[in-house]
């Protein structure tokens, strides 16, 4: 989440033209250059010394492809095939373009009209649609062909016709998103009338979307003009384009066969370059479509260590020891500190909560000690995680693999996502229990029933034959937390796990929680940004804050007296029950970029007790009282000392 | 089960509007029949009874009503340049092309969905590299030409597979003959649908690989082959499946080319010779049942993912 957004945080200042950026897509480039150069070819055709394309010289017949005077060869009559193939592309090119142009203009129409009126017109349309594409694209253009009879003209508005939908479909999806947004309404209601509403107000911001669609059916179009050419259904002797060129050079195949495969070399050119050029126009209108280019994050947190801190002291009753961990993102030149350096550690029963903001950082955190931050644009650049007798962040795949689920167990926020909606919730717990422990189908589903009666599922045998999309958001909640059990880890991770749920079921998730934590003792690890559930559940907190932890100790001990200026503005912010007149204004200002981390405090920005000091050098995380061993810590250089607790913050 | 029903009964309006728009094309054909039939020196009178035999002094809905009737009998009238019964030409042409389009749209969703699923797990390496150039030509590739190019290598030049045809002139007939036949025409078929599904395989598993419960599959310690052939795959197939049924189309459509290029007597060379032939009720006979046929794959399509995704029955 905290992942999320920071990437968000992304500043997109010196973007480059549409141009450069088009021009920067290798590929696209490439496109673009064949491209030009066929359609300036076919365009100079008429001015290059070119033999007639359609004066037969039965003497010169058959002649092979770099024959004197022929550079391509000649035909069975004996024509210049290189001058065949230009003033072919010239008709292929319009052909295509042409049809391109027809089907995007009705199809935007339809598309329009039907997005901006809505309603039973929108259907009606759509209907239409429905069935023209309820038909195989090619055999319905046949079909017209059929009707029209054979002709380049015919074939050019049957190619047309089935390609309409395409526009349909996109432009109107676009218009209906657009025809109830707010610019729209208020041109409504300056009286504009619809006409000029859609021509211009929604023509303008549907356009991308129309060259889009244009340029990735361009090369369907001019395929399939030539395609019902070379059936003999297009151009008709004497006019030639490239598919009747290569239909009649079939007849010549084994004879000579650079009569039909000069043509489909040059179909197949140019289609491709427009291909390119297709997916590069995409990729610079529409980003998000660009989904191929984002990287898949590997199985585990990229580790690539600068700073190793020293093997902390044996601690029979300690679980897990963090210490100095570092993880950042790194987009681009970018790097985003999302992690810097945080500390802590867990006793065996213990639960830790870690609060913050969105974008503190604590999910980052907790999502780095079983490596399961994406990466890339994730990785590991410092620290150590201690479990189990080993560091984490040295281990093998192998081993991370064993612990993870088994001794190192998640919950995560949202359960409705972090299940997999495919597989029934009973199926994910047996795989959740044999991925580490050897029993049976059989007997690893009655192991399942037995953990599903674990958190309170009623009727666990029918259950778990459910889909996490028949249950409710608790317990689908429960399902995670059951899934977290099956292998008696000793450390429970749970990322905001009542987040997404409403207050009562809140309240039961929590009791349960609570309840297994002192039945089997195992140690949690609680991220949340919700100080009411903190007090609730942790004995201890810490307040995380542009990736670092900024103070520490005992819950009862923070919440009753913070030290950090944050700590209490944060605290502040909870409601509570019979006191209506509390301030719950937000915390003024945003967390600085973890990006462009400032010098010293990183809270100094938002902070009423900043002084000059606050903004240059590092402020340490220091014990609050000198000598006193209660874990309380703080990072600030004025903590808000006992003295001024006067003042009623509450 | 009830689901399977409302997908049936859903395909009824979809077939029903299939005739309207055939029988409507058919009516827009310019011409008299009578005068085509009789021949341009019949009398008016000639020609008057003549389309009172034929119905075609009714209105037009009433001639719809009638035509489907018979349509719904099996009558799809006569083809005047075969002389016979179009119903007959039309499926023994059938079978030939759903044999085609069928091997076709088996090679292309294996091949594609195996290709693209590698092209997504080895992103950016020399495999994905190599996939998605050769997708782009594969897309890009007019099919006609290609299978022009391979009777070229591999029945000219190798002399490993027929050129053309569906079975051997002399004692052919056999499944293993029908099989070498089959090859170079099923796989020239297979070539763009195999490229737009590896497209929207990879797409949709590198989507599918970034999810919440992706990473819920690896918290719970499974082995990374296991996260993505099952957890990730999985997924990934329930939106890469409707666009395989889509591709049915573009296979049963593409066919026509294939057939003419390797001679495969199916219905999309009968249709290309009708069109020529001016045998209009071949056309439509032939058109109306690979339509037909088409609006059962995309049900098979869709009943195929209902059957993955629990969340599409509710």
């Amino acid at each position: 989440m905290s992942a999320r957004a920071a990437r968000r945080d992304r500043p997109d200042q010196g973007r480059p033209s549409p141009w450069a950026l088009l021009l920067n897509n290798r590929l696209a480039a490439a496109g673009l250059v064949i491209l030009s150069a066929v359609v300036l070819l076919a365009l100079a055709a008429p001015l290059l010394p070119l033999q007639p394309p359609d004066v037969t010289e039965p003497a010169e017949r058959l002649k092979r492809p770099l024959a004197e005077g022929h550079l391509l060869g000649t035909d069975d009559l004996g024509r210049d095939l290189l001058s065949r193939l230009l003033w072919g592309t010239r008709v292929s090119l319009a052909v295509g373009l042409s049809a391109t142009l027809i089907a995007a203009f009705f199809g935007s129409l339809i598309g329009l009209v039907a997005g901006y009126a809505g309603g039973r017109t929108d259907s009606l349309l759509m209907r239409g649609i429905d069935l023209v594409m309820a038909f195989p694209y090619i055999l319905l253009a046949l079909a017209i062909v059929a009707v029209l009879g054979p002709g380049l003209l015919n074939a050019l508005y049957a190619i047309a016709v089935v390609n309409i939908p395409f526009f349909a479909r996109n432009i109107r999806g676009v218009t209906l998103g657009l025809a109830r947004r707010e610019f729209v309404d208020a041109a409504r209601l300056s009286g504009k009338s619809h006409l000029l509403i859609v021509v211009t107000e929604i023509l303008p911001n549907v356009l991308p979307v129309i060259v889009i669609t244009m340029s990735t059916t361009l090369g369907w179009m001019i395929l399939e003009t030539a395609g019902l050419s070379f059936l003999g259904l297009g151009a008709q002797p004497p006019q030639a384009d490239l598919g009747s060129m290569l239909g009649e050079g079939r007849k010549l195949l084994f004879t000579a066969p650079h009569v039909s495969v000069i043509p489909g070399l040059m179909i197949f050119l140019v289609v491709m370059s427009i291909n390119l050029l297709g997916d590069g126009i995409r990729d610079v209108l529409d980003p998000r479509l660009k989904s191929g280019a984002l990287a898949r994050p590997s199985a585990r947190t990229e580790v690539r260590r600068e700073r190793v801190p020293p093997e902390p002291e044996a601690d029979p009753g300690r679980v897990v020891s963090v210490a100095g961990l570092e993880t950042q993102f790194r987009i681009g030149r970018e790097v985003y500190r999302a992690v810097g350096g945080v500390d802590f550690r867990l006793a065996s029963g213990e639960c830790l909560g870690l609060v913050g903001e969105s974008g503190s950082g604590k999910s980052v955190t907790a999502l780095s000690l079983a490596g399961l931050v994406p990466s890339p644009p994730g990785r590991i650049v410092g620290g150590r995680v201690d479990f189990e007798g080993r560091d984490l962040l040295a281990a093998s795949d192998a081993e991370i693999r064993s612990l993870r689920g088994g001794k190192l167990a998640h919950v995560f926020q949202d359960p409705l996502a972090t299940l997999h909606p495919l597989f029934t919730v009973g199926d994910q717990l047996v795989e959740a229990i044999r991925a580490h422990q050897p029993l049976s189908r059989a007997e690893a589903r009655e192991r399942a029933h037995a953990l599903l009666g674990q958190v309170r599922i009623p009727n666990p045998a029918a259950r778990a034959e459910a889909y996490p999309h028949e249950l409710s958001g608790g317990m689908r909640q429960r399902v995670s937390i059951a899934m977290a059990l099956a292998n008696d880890a000793s450390l429970l991770i749970a990322d905001e796990p009542t987040t997404a749920l409403d207050v009562t079921v809140q309240a039961q998730v929590l009791k349960l929680l609570d309840g297994l934590r002192a039945e089997r003792d195992t140690a949690v690890l609680f991220i949340t940004h919700d100080f009411g559930v903190v007090s609730e559940l942790c004995d201890r907190i810490a307040v995380m804050y542009a990736g670092r932890i900024v103070e520490t100790g005992e819950t009862q001990a923070v919440m009753a007296a913070p030290a950090h200026p944050y700590t209490r503005m944060l605290i502040d912010c909870v409601p509570v029950l019979g006191q209506p007149g509390r301030r719950l204004d937000a915390i003024p200002g945003l967390p600085p970029p973890v990006n462009r981390l400032p010098e010293g405090c990183a809270f100094a920005e938002r902070c009423p007790r900043a002084q000059d000091d606050c903004r240059a050098g590092e402020v340490p995380l220091e014990p609050l009282a000198a000598g006193v061993a209660d874990g309380r810590a703080v990072r600030c250089l004025h903590p808000i000392v006992e003295d001024e607790k006067k003042e009623p913050a509450e | 089960m009830l689901y399977v029903a409302k997908r049936l009964l859903a395909m009824i309006p979809i077939l029903l509007g299939l005739t309207v728009v055939v029988f409507g094309m058919m009516a827009l054909i310019p011409g008299d029949p009578a005068t085509a039939i009789l021949g341009s020196y019949a009398t008016p009178e000639n020609v008057e009874r003549l389309n009172r035999q034929l119905g075609l002094d009714r209105p037009l809905w009433e001639q719809y009503l009638v035509w489907l009737g018979n349509i719904l009998e099996g009558d799809f009238g006569r083809s005047y340049s075969l002389n016979r019964p179009v119903i007959d030409e039309v499926l023994e042409r059938f079978s030939a092309t759903l044999l085609l389009a069928g091997a076709a749209l088996l090679l292309c969703s294996v091949l594609g969905l195996l290709a693209g699923a590698v092209s997504a797990v080895r992103q950016f390496g020399w495999a994905d590299r190599t996939i998605t150039f050769l997708v782009l030509i594969g897309i890009s590739l007019p099919s006609f030409w290609l299978g022009l190019l391979l009777i070229l290598l591999f029945a000219v030049e190798l002399q490993w597979l027929p050129a053309s045809g569906m079975v051997a002139i002399y004692g052919g007939g056999g499944p293993l003959d029908i099989l070498t036949h089959l090859i170079l025409p099923a796989c020239t078929l297979a070539v763009v649908a195999t490229g737009v599904i590896a497209r929207l395989t990879r797409a949709s598993m590198l989507e599918v690989l970034r999810q919440d419960y992706i990473r819920t599959a690896r918290a719970k310690g499974l082995s990374e082959r296991r996260v993505i052939y099952r957890h990730a795959f999985t997924a990934a197939l329930v939106t890469v499946i409707p666009v395989i049924g889509i591709q049915a189309g573009f296979v049963l459509g593409g066919a026509v080319y294939i057939e003419t290029v390797f001679q495969w007597p199916g219905i999309g060379a009968m249709l290309v010779k009708a069109i020529s032939t001016r045998d209009l009720l071949l056309v439509q006979g032939g058109v109306l049942v690979v339509a037909a046929s088409y609006v059962l794959f995309n049900l098979a399509a869709d009943l195929l993912q209902s059957a993955l995704d629990p969340r599409l029955k509710g």
